[in-house]
């Protein structure tokens, strides 16, 4: 019960490869066109990659180009993949009632008319919207509408469950209910998810996946990835400042000549990686979080402490703080303080952070 | 909201335009208006129902209805490759298809003549099988077919364009394999398009002249349909060519009307599909 998954669209600079264990929910997330859609789309067998092979339950999906070897290619149409996709919008059937569109997949399978409705309808009320099951799709609010878009895709009885931003086209109010929701259905279930919500990769997923240009940049547990983020994209999501650099014995230094000193991380291995300490030279990461950043006019040096110059690039709230940004780092600040010091964009002035709140880890 | 109860919303149409758009319709309802000025009320009912006219219009019926069951055997399958299939010379071959909808019908008659004629290209062949198609009620439905066929196909592939294909990618993610993928999400999202494209196909077999008298001949309760009868009588009687072409308009009305307010009943009545609105305004 695993999909092995490795792929390539040369078209889209897409080369990433992906395991998803039994039983295991994995996030995937990253910034618009990483490739997001199109591992999904490749996996559903909407997407033809160049070259790659799958696999789900022993099944092969493709295998496709060189992967091939000397043997034969392979592909599954996606009626025979076991994989349904859960988009944005719920794309009901707008010809069906929610009840036939839950028993949509049973009946295309050769289940009975009976069975697949009472199977529909024991969905329907797994999501709790049993007493839906007689409107139209034009007759559903959004999020009611995305409820039987789940129910439909659970009804089919999927191997892999596969979600592309669920919660992303719904209100605010609809969403925390739905979010809810697939707590519970996707717990031990086999699924990937596609999300731009960090609350959905902590409450939803075992493991998340960051892709950034059609690369895995990061993955690991959700928590590990948040707290100890090795790429740029995972710290902006934990909200942390990211230095990337070469290591050195203090610290992390970087392409810029700038000198970070903090303390070193002890780091689970990840499986292959090198054991730690790394080397002095090895390529490394500074990470810090805005509030520990002061923000003062002039050099104010003290021993333990990094100081750099940066020019303000914004100035926006943040909560009951006044985010600065600059030089590509955030420091957070009272109101008070960033009025006594006047500070406006295009200001220069200098982030002080204490050696201890940074953590330096190699990547 | 009833249309009457909108606000006049902000319109930047010139007035010169709205004058053109005037002489537009006249154009087009002038010539009916002199008609029907023409027609010849007190003799209309026993013109209309005379033997000749009552064989040619059950005629034309008949094989209208012919020709529209071939047009949606046929064009449903074309418009559908022409739409979500991709494969080189497509572009050609959608325009060959259209090719019927500007070509002069008596062309198209003589294509047709060349091709299912005694001396024709498939002709010897049939001849053998002991089939003649020239000059019989077939050869009727097979040049109405031609030149109606364009019709349903142009206005199906806009409507399988408009719904795009996403219902039928979750559908097969859903486990359904292409067949019923076809019967129950594709072709349900295009029904108001399907028929709104069949009524003009049968609109436009009703009305064909030119290509039925090339390739069929007018032999009368076997080819003579309506148009053939009404350019046959304008000759010798013509109050009975007047009256008879009144009852075309009628028909050529109520089939219009038929196929505009399709759409519009589908999307105000339950929001049945998003494809269905602009399948009827592709065809003109």
């Amino acid at each position: 019960m695993t999909l092995s998954y490795q792929a390539v669209v040369a078209g889209r600079g897409f080369d990433v490869a992906l395991t998803v264990r039994p039983g295991e929910t994995v996030a995937v997330m990253g910034p618009n066109g990483a490739g997001k859609s199109t591992l999904l789309s490749s996996i559903a067998g909407l997407l033809r990659p160049d070259s790659g092979r799958a696999e789900l339950n022993g099944r092969t999906l493709f295998r496709l180009g060189h992967e091939a070897g000397g043997g034969k290619q392979a592909w599954t149409p996606p009626h025979l993949r076991g994989t349904a996709l859960l988009a944005q919008e719920p794309l009901l059937f707008p010809h069906l009632n929610a009840a036939d569109n839950v028993a949509f997949g049973p009946r295309s399978t050769g289940t009975g008319k009976h069975a697949a409705k009472e199977r529909a309808v024991r969905w329907l009320a797994e999501v709790g919207v049993e007493d839906l099951a007689g409107r139209r799709p034009a007759q559903l609010s959004g999020g009611q509408a995305q409820r039987v878009a789940v129910a439909r895709a659970l009804a089919a009885d999927p191997a892999l469950l596969l979600l592309d931003e669920p919660l992303a086209a719904l209100d605010i109010h609809s969403a925390p209910l739905l979010r809810r929701l697939f707590k519970r259905v996707l717990a031990g279930r086999q699924a990937i998810i596609v999300t731009h919500d960090v609350l959905d990769a902590l409450m939803l997923a075992d493991r998340v996946v960051i892709l950034e240009d059609g690369k895995v940049a990061e993955e690991g547990p959700t928590r590990e990835v948040l707290e100890r983020p090795r790429s740029r994209f995972a710290a902006g999501l934990a909200g942390l400042n990211f230095v990337p650099g070469v290591l050195d014995a203090a610290g992390v230094r970087t392409a810029g000549g700038l000198e970070i000193s903090g303390h070193a991380e002890e780091l689970e291995p990840g499986p292959g990686e090198p054991d730690l300490p790394p080397t002095p030279g090895s390529p490394g990461v500074a990470v810090f979080p805005p509030s520990a950043v002061s923000v003062f006019l002039d050099d104010a040096h003290g021993s333990p402490r990094n100081s750099f110059p940066v020019t303000i690039t914004d100035l926006e709230p943040h909560g009951d703080q006044v985010r600065v940004r600059a030089g590509g780092l955030a420091a957070d600040i009272t109101p008070a303080a960033s009025a006594d010091l006047a500070l406006v964009p295009g200001m220069t002035v200098h982030f002080v952070v204490k050696a201890a709140a940074v953590s330096v880890y190699g990547t | 909201m009833p249309p009457g109860s909108t606000p006049h919303a902000y319109t930047a149409i010139p007035g010169w335009v709205r004058a053109l758009a005037v002489v537009a319709a006249v154009v087009v309802v002038l010539p009916l208006l002199a008609m029907v000025l023409r027609v010849d009320w007190t003799h209309f009912v026993p013109l209309v129902t005379s033997e000749s006219s009552l064989t040619a219009l059950a005629l034309s019926l008949r094989t209208s209805a012919a020709s529209t069951v071939l047009c949606i055997v046929l064009g449903v399958p074309l418009a559908v490759v022409l739409a979500r299939d991709t494969f080189r010379l497509q572009g050609l071959l959608r325009s060959l298809v259209l090719l019927p909808l500007v070509l002069p019908p008596v062309v198209g008659g003589i294509a047709l003549l060349y091709t299912f004629g005694r001396q024709g290209l498939l002709g010897r062949t049939l001849d053998v099988l002991g089939l003649q198609i020239a000059f019989s009620t077939t050869a009727v439905v097979l040049a109405q077919t031609f030149v109606a066929l364009p019709f349903l196909v142009v206005s199906l592939e806009g409507a399988l364009r408009t719904s795009g294909s996403r219902y039928e990618a979750v559908a097969a993610t859903l486990g359904a394999p292409p067949g019923i993928v076809f019967r129950r999400v594709t072709l349900p999202l295009v029904l108001p398009g399907l028929a709104s494209g069949a009524v003009l196909s049968f609109a436009r077999s009703l009305g064909e002249f030119g290509a039925t008298l090339t390739f069929a001949g007018s032999l009368q309760g076997v080819t003579r349909t309506l148009p053939l009868e009404i350019y046959l009588q304008r000759e010798t009687d013509p109050d009975a060519a007047v009256a008879l072409s009144l009852v075309l308009v009628a028909v050529a009305v109520a089939v219009v009307a038929l196929a505009y307010r399709r759409p519009a009943a589908a999307r105000t009545g339950s929001g049945r599909t998003t494809a269905a609105a602009p399948a009827g305004g592709n065809v003109t």
